[in-house]
C-alpha cells in the first residue's frame, strides 16, 4: 500500500527532517509511527497525503509516485485517503453534519445517499446527537472524533492519522483507539503518529530518530 | 449529469450565501460596477435616439438655388435647362415665386405680412438633389451655381445632417473606447472582490485541497460570486439610466419642442438590456476566474 524507498525531506536551507527512510506497509495493516518531537512523525504522514513532496527517494501510495504526481491527478489521490490532521482543520462556519458531508460533496455524491453516509459515520464516531451543533461547541474529543468522521466518511482504504489521542484524557482516547480499531478490522490500513504506542498494542511499531528509522 | 446539476447548484447557493453575509459590501460593490456600467449604456441609449431622429428627418441633403427677384422667368428657366444636362445632378424641383407667394398666404400668421407687401417678396428657386450627396461634392456643386448668372444665393439644405452623422460616428467610436475602459473597470472590481473573497474562505480552500476536491470544484463558488456581481452590477446599471431616462424625458421633450421636434427619448431596447447583463455577467466571471489564476494556487497542492 505504502512504499518508501530511500525517502529524504529536507527543509531549507539544513534542516533534515527524514533521511534515506526506507519501509514498506502492506494493504489492511495498522502501523504506529513513534518518536521523539521533531522525529519526522508529521512529515512522514504529510509525504504520503501528497502535502508534501520528498526531495529525494520515491514515495509509493497505492502504486502512484508521489514525486512525480501531476497537479491535476491529485485530489483523486486524496480522495483515496482518510486525514486526519493535528489541527484538524474543522470548518467553524458550518455545523458538525456539514463538515463530514464536504467530503462527499467534492466528490459529487448523490445527495441522498450522502445523508445516510454522513449519519452512519456520525453514530460510528458517537456524535449523531450533535449533526446540528457548531463544531466550536464541541469539547475536544468530541472534535477529534468529528475529525475522524470527517476522513472515514467516504470509506477510504487508507486511513492516516497525526496524534489522535493527543489532548486527550484517557478514557476518550481510548474511544479514539477503539475507532480506529474497529475501522482496521473493516480492512482499512491504518497509520498513526504517535508518541503514546502503548495505546495501540496491536500495531506494528516504526521508531524515527532525527529522520531515521530505528531497528526493532 | 444530475450531479453535475446538484454540485452546479450548490455552488450557487454558496455564491449567493457570501453575498448576502455582506450585504452592504454587495449592494456597494453593485453600485460601483452599476455606475461604471451605466456611463457607456446611457452614452449608447442617447447615440440610439439620436440615430433615429436623424432616420425620421430627411437624410439626403438637398441644395436651394434661390434667383434673384429681379431676375426675370427666362433666366429661371435657363438654370433649369443646364440642371437638366448636369451630370452630376440626380433630379431637380422648380418651384416659381409665385407658387411659393401662395402657399405663404395660406398661413394665417403670414398672410397680413405678405399681403401689405406691395410687390411678391419672393424669388424662384430650384431644389436640387445631386447625384453624389457627400459634403465635399455637394460644397464643389453649390459653388458651380453661385457662379451662374441672377443667382442670388444658394444654399445646402441638410447638410447638417451629414455632419451630425459623423459626429455620431465618432461619438460611437468614443463611446467604444469607453466601454472598453470601464469593462476592464468592471475585471478589475471582481478581480479585487474575489481576491478578498479566497482570503476569507482560505480555511475552505485548504480543507477540500486536502479532501480531494479538484481545482474546478473549488473554482466554482467563486465563479458563480463574480458572475453574480456582474449580474448585480449590470441590473443597476440598467436601473440607473432607466431613472435618467426617465427624469430627462419631459425637459428633454420641452427643450426640443422649441426647436419643432416632436420626439420620445425611447428606453433601453430589450436587445441592448440584454447585451448589458450577459456582457456584464461574463465579464464578472473573468475577473473572478483571473483573480482564482493568481491566488488559488496553493504552495502545496
Amino acid at each position: 500500500m505504502i512504499r518508501f524507498d530511500r525517502v529524504s525531506k529536507r527543509y531549507p536551507p539544513t534542516m533534515d527532517a527524514l533521511s534515506a527512510l526506507s519501509f514498506e506497509i502492506a494493504e489492511g495493516e495498522m502501523v504506529t509511527i513513534s518518536g521523539h518531537s521533531g522525529a519526522g512523525k508529521s512529515t512522514l504522514l504529510r509525504l504520503i497525503a501528497a502535502i508534501e513532496k520528498p526531495t529525494a527517494g520515491t514515495v509509493l501510495v497505492a502504486g502512484q509516485n508521489i514525486g512525480s504526481l501531476s497537479r491535476a491527478a491529485l485530489p483523486f489521490l486524496r480522495r483515496r485517503l482518510g486525514l486526519v490532521l493535528q489541527d484538524q482543520k474543522l470548518l467553524f462556519d458550518r455545523s458538525v453534519f456539514d463538515n463530514v458531508m464536504l467530503p462527499l460533496s467534492i466528490t459529487g455524491f448523490p445527495p441522498k445517499e450522502a445523508t445516510q453516509r454522513v449519519r452512519a459515520a456520525l453514530d460510528k464516531v458517537g456524535l449523531s446527537a450533535r449533526e446540528k451543533a457548531l463544531p466550536i461547541a464541541l469539547s475536544g474529543g468530541e472534535q477529534q472524533r468529528l475529525a475522524i468522521a470527517r476522513a472515514v466518511v467516504s470509506r477510504p482504504s487508507l486511513l492516516l492519522a497525526d496524534e489522535p489521542t493527543a489532548h486527550l484524557d484517557a478514557d476518550t482516547a481510548k474511544d479514539v483507539v477503539r475507532i480506529f480499531h474497529e475501522f482496521h478490522r473493516a480492512g482499512v490500513t491504518v497509520l498513526i503518529a504517535t508518541y503514546d504506542t502503548p495505546i495501540f498494542p496491536d500495531a506494528r511499531n516504526l521508531r524515527l530518530n532525527h529522520g531515521q528509522l530505528i531497528p526493532t | 449529469m444530475k450531479i453535475w446539476r446538484h454540485q452546479h447548484s450548490q455552488a450557487l447557493l454558496a455564491a449567493l450565501r457570501r453575498l448576502s453575509k455582506a450585504p452592504l459590501i454587495t449592494l456597494l460593490s453593485f453600485l460601483a460596477i452599476g455606475v461604471a456600467l451605466a456611463l457607456p449604456t446611457g452614452g449608447q441609449l442617447l447615440l440610439e435616439n439620436v440615430r433615429q431622429l436623424l432616420n425620421s428627418t430627411s437624410a439626403t441633403p438637398q441644395i436651394s438655388i434661390f434667383m434673384k427677384t429681379s431676375a426675370r422667368r427666362e433666366a429661371s428657366d435657363a438654370v433649369r435647362a443646364k440642371l437638366k444636362n448636369h451630370p452630376n445632378v440626380a433630379k431637380s424641383q422648380f418651384l416659381p415665386r409665385e407658387t411659393t407667394l401662395a402657399r405663404m398666404k395660406t398661413n394665417t400668421g403670414l398672410r397680413e405680412v405678405v399681403e401689405a407687401l406691395p410687390d411678391n417678396p419672393f424669388p424662384d428657386a430650384v431644389i436640387v438633389t445631386a447625384l453624389d450627396d457627400s459634403p465635399i461634392a455637394l460644397e464643389s456643386l453649390a459653388k458651380e451655381f453661385r457662379q451662374w448668372p441672377d443667382v442670388a444665393h444658394v444654399q445646402l439644405d441638410s447638410a447638417w445632417v451629414k455632419r451630425l452623422e459623423a459626429f455620431l460616428r465618432l461619438g460611437r467610436d468614443a463611446m467604444g473606447l469607453l466601454s472598453a475602459l470601464l469593462a476592464a473597470g468592471l475585471i478589475a472590481i471582481t478581480f479585487t472582490i474575489t481576491r478578498m473573497q479566497t482570503l476569507t474562505h482560505r480555511a475552505e480552500i485548504e480543507v477540500s485541497q486536502l479532501l480531494g476536491a479538484t481545482a474546478g470544484f473549488i473554482r466554482r463558488p467563486f465563479l458563480y460570486f463574480g458572475a453574480l456581481l456582474g449580474l448585480g452590477g449590470g441590473i443597476t446599471a440598467w436601473l440607473l439610466v432607466a431613472a435618467a431616462t426617465f427624469w430627462l424625458q419631459v425637459p428633454l421633450g420641452d427643450l426640443l419642442q422649441l426647436y419643432d421636434i416632436s420626439f420620445v427619448l425611447q428606453p433601453l431596447q430589450l436587445y441592448d438590456t440584454a447585451i448589458l447583463l450577459s456582457a456584464s455577467t461574463a465579464l464578472g466571471w473573468l475577473g473572478a476566474l483571473l483573480s482564482l489564476g493568481q491566488h488559488l494556487h496553493h504552495p502545496n497542492a
